[in-house]
């Protein structure tokens, strides 16, 4: 199976590369990673970053063929040769398909993805009737891989200041949460040009999500909120 | 630089909320022109001076000119702020747009009402 994989070492390379890579794999069967993990073999210079190797980590993460997605869930089986291996777009590289994840983590955390409330802690735990729980289906399986974010236009352009798709999901887990308490400072946060409506309902983030999940529904709202609280 | 904490410039909700009710009418603008058109046998000057002579019609077209010139805004603003960094420059191009969509708004309503 032939793979064109960009390397990228800051260390001894003044611009990034195309390397071709020939494996001798059986695909049925197989993940990307596994590929992967046997080119590591191969030559060992190669830079990826893995670990649960099941979807659940969110690390290997990255661009295969022209589509973010996660290594080791994406079957060998169903991809086109030669399978053309790049970092996810839009954060600065650090060695080959690894990329800093700073800036999103930043806008992660912006948004306080914790539970807020101020009521003194209870016996036992802070419960919610199952209907108020089904609220959080297709919120909280986020792994925070990237892909989404990574794929989004509105991101590329301003990093620094628009949330993105995964930042918004997960302010929408929180504000759709009735446990917490600070609904109201969330929105607040959130009505801006930037920090959300950047967001121009491209859906490139619903269309990579390895979890199948929604952030422009999520998103949407979030603005359905706000139009509830202006009038 | 002075590391600001990130917190929401509490407006934006409005011109996005605008934006979609401006397309609302613009849609409904273009769908009604669009079936009045292809009903029209022969159109000529009497047929559009006929349709453009009720207030009603004139009304609703400063209405969809409004919206129109409304969302544009917007919609440049959009733009601006992803592609136009430096600041003087930016609130140039906001002030240019702004001024030119009042100019229009002014010169429609001398055309609707001079016809």
């Amino acid at each position: 199976m032939k793979f064109k994989i960009y390397r990228y070492n800051p260390d001894t390379d003044t611009v990034p590369y195309m390397q071709d890579y020939d494996l001798d794999i059986e695909v049925n069967g197989k993940m990307l990673l596994d590929a992967i993990l046997l080119l590591k073999e191969q030559d060992d210079s190669l830079s990826v970053r893995k670990s649960c190797r099941e979807g659940v980590c969110g690390s290997d993460a990255m661009n295969i063929n022209g589509r973010n997605g996660l290594a080791c869930t994406t079957p060998l089986a169903s991809l086109k040769e030669p399978v053309v291996l790049r970092p996810l777009p839009g954060l600065p590289v650090i060695r080959d398909l690894i990329v800093d994840m700073t800036q999103f983590f930043k806008q992660y955390h912006s948004i306080k993805p914790y539970l807020i409330n101020n009521d003194p802690p209870p016996e036992t735990e802070r419960l919610q009737s199952p209907e108020q729980r089904a609220h959080l289906n297709g919120l909280y399986e986020c792994i925070l891989c990237g892909c989404c974010t990574t794929a989004c236009p509105s991101f590329w352009w301003n990093p620094d200041k628009f949330v993105g798709p995964a930042g918004l999901l997960q302010a929408y887990r929180f504000i759709a949460d009735t446990r917490d308490q600070a609904t109201s400072e969330r929105l607040d946060d959130l009505e801006d040009p930037y920090r959300l409506f950047r967001c121009h309902t491209i859906m490139n983030c619903v269309d990579v999500c390895p979890k199948e999940l929604n952030p422009t529904e999520a998103i949407g709202n979030i603005k359905d909120m706000m139009v509830k609280r202006l009038v | 630089m002075v590391n600001r904490v990130v917190v929401g410039a509490h407006y934006g909700l409005r011109d996005w909320l605008i934006q979609r009710i401006s397309a609302v009418v613009m849609a409904v603008y273009s769908l009604f022109m669009a079936v009045y058109l292809l009903m029209q046998p022969r159109l000529d000057y009497d047929v559009w001076t006929e349709l453009f002579s009720s207030l009603v019609m004139r009304t609703f077209t400063l209405l969809f000119l409004m919206c129109l010139f409304y969302h544009a805004w917007i919609g440049m603003r959009s733009i601006v702020m992803d592609y136009v960094k430096p600041a003087g420059l930016r609130l140039a191009i906001h002030v240019l747009v702004i001024l030119a969509s009042l100019l229009y708004t002014i010169w429609s309503v001398q055309i609707l009402w001079g016809m």
